[in-house]
């Protein structure tokens, strides 16, 4: 499974270069949401994966006793989601706004500021 | 002393604050403080001529070795005296000069930051202060020489002096560091002590190469004199203090701080002798082909820094009297020619010097202190000026190199400058009044008065020479390293060589005075040669290395998002992949991996699936769809590898994701297809290979032992002391919760920032303004 | 307005106080079980954003009466304080949890922490609908 995870975690990385590399503001975002994805199931690969055991203290119990997985990783990650959420609301609106102030959604028209143009 | 030294830089910070009291007519009191530091000086210079070093050190980072220590010996003393002489005059002579200027108080705080480094130069014990101070001054120099900063010329030149004594001062420091590498100290007394170890060491020649060059920046010798004559765009009192009396000595001053320790070996003194040589003839040679007064006093001073620099290699007692003896006379007789070219161009608005005549008849101080000064810098008795010439003249006869060409090239050195001091000092005072500058008056008193001290001392200093030889010379030449117990200065040394020398000087000088008058023939003629000379060479070179730079820089930073993010990653996809092909054993162990199952085959299949899907869609609702699969199908293997709390976060954010874009997307135009075929096969290599490092890194990781530790201890203490059993909660709410708190704080951040883009409206007249394109 | 079906329009009535209350439910178990101040305002704003897209944005405003904006900085402020609590109360070093002796039923130990999700949870709630709000409204 690793093999599997890292070979998702190489394509969400590599779709979402090549979106970044594309003109479309739009695409652009993507590119980073997926990077992001990637990102956080890099993290939660590198904390390696545990089946079944999630870490939570059995209603009995005081202390995790059994192999469980990994907490800080998952800690981590749900932060990081819930920040790119965050992230890419501020980003698409800014492509929407910049979309209403220049009228372009070309990259390459907007490499400009306001005093050279 | 330290208190001394920051005197300046205080002062130039209160002026920051309090700098409009000191515009109007308060301004002469800025002159306070360089006369109180000058009796504070002037106060040792008995218990120096007594053979004292005054030594004062304060720790400032002592693991380095690096310590302010200030050491007051009879060499810094005529610096200290000069500095803050000088400066009180200039100071004084400022407040006139510049009365009303609106950046008065601006002016007064760089000179007085100037001083303040200058101070700190010459007091300073340890090359790492020594080199801060000496950048000190280059940066302040840099901002009195652009004082005009609405001029291009001026600015330009700011630039070019700050670029070479810049480059002088990194040398500097390298040689700081040299030393220290040999020595172990970054002290000069004690490397004083350890000059053999130091000239016999194998990087000796790469120690002296490094000092030569920051010094001939500093004192602009040849070929590196060129910022000098461009640093006269700056203000006549600025020329005054900095670029002839002070500053443009600090090389000089270097030169003799390290005689001591480098001196004596033949590299030292041919070099020395060599540039100072050519240096003192090429200058005092262009004197002749210039029209601008201050273009005169420019040359005339790199001259006369190429004959210290001169003296200092000839490397004898005598010669180290004579450049002592000199520094004073050209502090007295420059300064002075400067503070009247100022007045001339304050009160009759030219410096040329082909219009200038007959001035005396309407400011009489400053022509009687123009002619002292004329006098003392011919070398004509009784001034100190021909005490200094004949100690030179005799310096350079006991010579033990070639002392025909060497007597030559002085002599000959000293009949150019005592043209230019004739032309700059006699010219513009003698003959008759032209019309055009009929207009000018007598100055202000504050203006004359600086001069004609300055010019008075030199003849005094000339009748007396005992004046200065007890206190400023002995010490001095004590310092350098030599017992100075016979030395002895008089005006009348007897019928000898060097005075028929002199004689001949003297003559042929005033000859040439009345036979060549400057002229602009003269000047255009020295212009076609411009294309040769040092300066017109780093010119074109600069030019080049501009263009080369926009080049490299255009090619990189051309304002396309795309090129920048490919930049980066070829470059990683460059480094890290070197590293991993060369360098690592790629192994896997099968046995550790977790088993497969249907289900994630079949999750992994449907993530793959959707990215292609995303990417390679025209729909950009098809591709927002797609991106909701992968996020679920993150999801679900978060569900598999028990990350019940990411899973749940996971799924709402993603719902989320996909109810904004949506919202958004039908307000935004139809995906553009730019880019052609080509470079999209270019991009989705570059992408892939990078997919495939990342995956290959990750796995490499996978193999390398793990630290579960913090992992435990959270899990160990979460019900113990949190008393929460969900260890992730517990990290977030809990162990962490201050990073919890900046996070919420950040998407609060967020919130307001959507809301300020989408509900705030666009001004009027930036609506104009877009809707005119 | 997009067009809804009546199902839907029934069905969200029904489902926003379901919703929210789940959202409640998981705020508090989370200290004990999955689930926690993140995960219950995304509900919570989940809940609401399918009410608006039944009955429209306004309704969904009028039923909120105070814009959700105005819960970021409460959400904020509850979760400084019940951070700060211990530093004022206790003299102990920020962010220290403070628990009460008996343990209550469903939610266990009552302590600050509890607090600083639940500022959490307004936080999240009110930023994420803010967002959402924002940017439907002027879309």
């Amino acid at each position: 499974m690793e093999i599997l995870l890292a070979l998702m975690i190489g394509v969400l990385y590599a779709g979402g270069i090549y979106m970044m590399l594309r003109r479309s503001l739009v695409k652009l975002i993507i590119g980073i949401i997926l990077i992001g994805n990637g990102a956080n199931l890099l993290i939660f690969l590198l904390g390696r994966i545990t089946k079944g055991s999630p870490p939570i203290i059995p209603g009995d119990a005081n202390v995790l006793t059994e192999a469980f997985a990994d907490p800080v990783p998952q800690a981590l990650i749900l932060t990081a989601i819930v920040i790119s959420f965050g992230l890419q609301s501020f980003a698409i609106v800014l492509v929407k706004r910049a979309h209403t102030v220049v009228k372009t959604d070309d990259l390459d028209e907007m490499n400009a500021t306001d005093e050279d143009s | 002393m330290l208190t001394a030294i920051l005197t300046g830089f205080l002062f130039s910070v209160f002026l920051v604050f309090a700098g409009r009291f000191f515009k109007g007519k308060l301004s002469i009191l800025a002159s306070l403080i360089p006369l109180g530091l000058f009796v504070y000086f002037f106060q040792f210079v008995n218990r120096i001529a007594n053979g004292e070093v005054i030594t004062r050190s304060y720790e400032w980072v002592p693991s380095f070795g690096v310590n302010l220590v200030f050491k007051l010996d009879g060499l810094s003393l005529l610096f200290t005296l000069m500095i803050t002489g000088i400066g009180f005059l200039v100071f004084a002579y400022t407040s006139s000069y510049l009365k009303g200027h609106k950046y008065l108080d601006r002016f007064y705080g760089y000179l007085a930051a100037f001083m303040g480094a200058m101070l700190g130069l010459v007091l300073s014990d340890n090359m790492i202060s020594l080199f801060t101070f000496w950048e000190l001054t280059s940066i302040s120099s840099f901002f009195l020489i652009g004082f005009k900063n609405t001029s291009r010329p001026s600015r330009k030149s700011a630039m070019m002096a700050l670029g070479i004594t810049g480059i002088g001062g990194l040398l500097l420091l390298a040689a700081s560091l040299l030393f220290n590498n040999i020595t172990g100290t970054y002290s000069i007394s004690e490397m004083l002590s350890m000059s053999e170890a130091i000239k016999g060491n194998q990087y000796y020649w790469l120690g002296v190469v490094l000092i030569f060059g920051a010094a001939f920046t500093k004192s602009a010798q040849f070929p590196f004199h060129f910022w000098l004559p461009g640093a006269m765009k700056a203000p006549t009192p600025v020329s005054t203090y900095l670029h002839s009396a002070t500053m443009v000595k600090a090389g000089i001053y270097l030169l003799m701080r390290f005689t001591p320790v480098l001196g004596g070996e033949d590299i030292w003194n041919t070099t020395l002798i060599i540039v100072g040589g050519i240096t003192m003839l090429y200058s005092a040679v262009h004197t002749v082909f210039r029209t601008d007064l201050k273009g005169i006093l420019a040359y005339s001073t790199i001259s006369a820094l190429g004959i210290l620099v001169f003296l200092i290699g000839l490397g004898t007692e005598e010669a180290y009297v004579a450049a002592a003896v000199f520094i004073i006379v050209h502090a007295l007789y420059k300064a002075t020619l400067f503070l009247v070219t100022g007045i001339i161009d304050h009160q009759a608005h030219t410096r040329d010097v082909t219009k200038l005549a007959g001035l005396n008849k309407v400011m009489l101080p400053v022509g009687i202190a123009a002619i002292l000064a004329a006098i003392s810098s011919g070398g004509i008795p009784p001034s100190i000026g021909f005490v200094g010439k004949e100690l030179i003249y005799d310096a350079t006869s006991h010579s033990e190199l070639v002392v025909i060409l060497l007597i030559t090239a002085i002599v000959l050195t000293k009949i150019f400058l005592l043209y230019a001091g004739f032309v700059a000092g006699i010219k513009p005072f003698t003959g008759k009044l032209p019309e055009g500058i009929s207009e000018a008056r007598m100055p202000n008193f504050v203006m004359w008065a600086p001069p004609l001290l300055l010019g008075t001392l030199g003849i005094l200093f000339g009748l007396m020479p005992f004046l200065v030889e007890g206190p400023i010379v002995k010490p001095l030449v004590a310092a350098l390293g030599e017992n100075p117990e016979e030395i002895h200065l008089r005006l009348w040394h007897g019928f000898n060589m060097v005075l028929v020398l002199s004689a001949i000087t003297i003559g042929v000088g005033t000859a040439l005075y009345f036979i060549l008058k400057p002229s602009y023939k003269l000047e255009s003629a020295i212009g076609k040669l411009e294309f040769i000379s040092p300066e017109s060479i780093l010119k074109k070179f600069m030019a080049g290395f501009k263009w080369a730079s926009s080049y490299w820089t255009r090619f990189f930073q051309n304002g396309y998002l795309r090129n920048y993010v490919s930049m980066i990653i070829l470059f990683t996809v460059l480094m890290v992949g070197y590293v991993m092909l060369g360098k690592t054993r790629f192994v896997i162990d099968y046995n550790s991996l977790t088993k497969l199952t249907i289900s994630e085959i079949i999750v992994a299949l449907v993530l793959i699936a959707g990215v292609c899907y995303t990417i390679f869609t025209r729909s950009r609702l098809a591709a927002v769809v797609a991106m909701g699969v992968i996020g679920w199908s993150i999801c679900l293997i978060f569900v598999f590898y028990s990350a019940p709390d990411l899973a749940m976060t996971q799924f709402s954010i993603d719902t989320l994701t996909v109810i904004l874009f949506v919202l958004v997307l039908y307000k935004l135009p139809k995906y553009l297809n730019l880019s052609d075929v080509k470079i999209r096969i270019r991009d989705g290599i570059l992408s892939a290979i990078f997919g495939i490092i990342i995956a290959a890194l990750a796995l490499q990781v996978l193999a390398e032992p793990v630290n579960n530790e913090i992992g435990n201890y959270y899990a160990d203490n979460a019900y113990l002391e949190a008393h929460g059993k969900n260890v992730v909660n517990v990290i977030l709410v809990d162990f962490r919760g201050a990073d919890t708190m900046i996070e919420i704080s950040v998407l609060s951040i967020a919130a307001i920032g959507v809301f300020g883009l989408m509900k705030l409206r666009l001004k009027m007249s930036d609506r104009n303004r877009y809707q005119d394109k | 307005m997009m067009r809804t079906t009546i199902i839907l329009k029934t069905a969200s009535n029904y489902l926003l106080p379901v919703l929210l209350l789940f959202s409640i439910f998981i705020l508090l178990r989370g200290h004990y079980l999955p689930g926690g101040g993140f995960v219950g305002g995304l509900i919570a704003s989940i809940a609401f954003i399918l009410h608006s897209f039944a009955n429209g944005l306004h309704k969904t405003k009028e039923l909120l009466v105070l814009h959700p904006g105005y819960l970021i900085p409460l959400g904020l402020a509850i979760s400084f304080l019940s951070g700060l609590a211990p530093v004022v109360l206790y003299d102990l070093p920020f962010m220290t949890g403070l628990w009460s002796h008996d343990s209550v039923a469903i939610l266990g130990h009552i302590g600050s922490a509890l607090f600083f999700d639940m500022g959490v949870y307004l936080v999240v709630y009110g930023v994420t609908l803010t967002i959402i709000f924002t940017i439907s409204e002027s879309a």
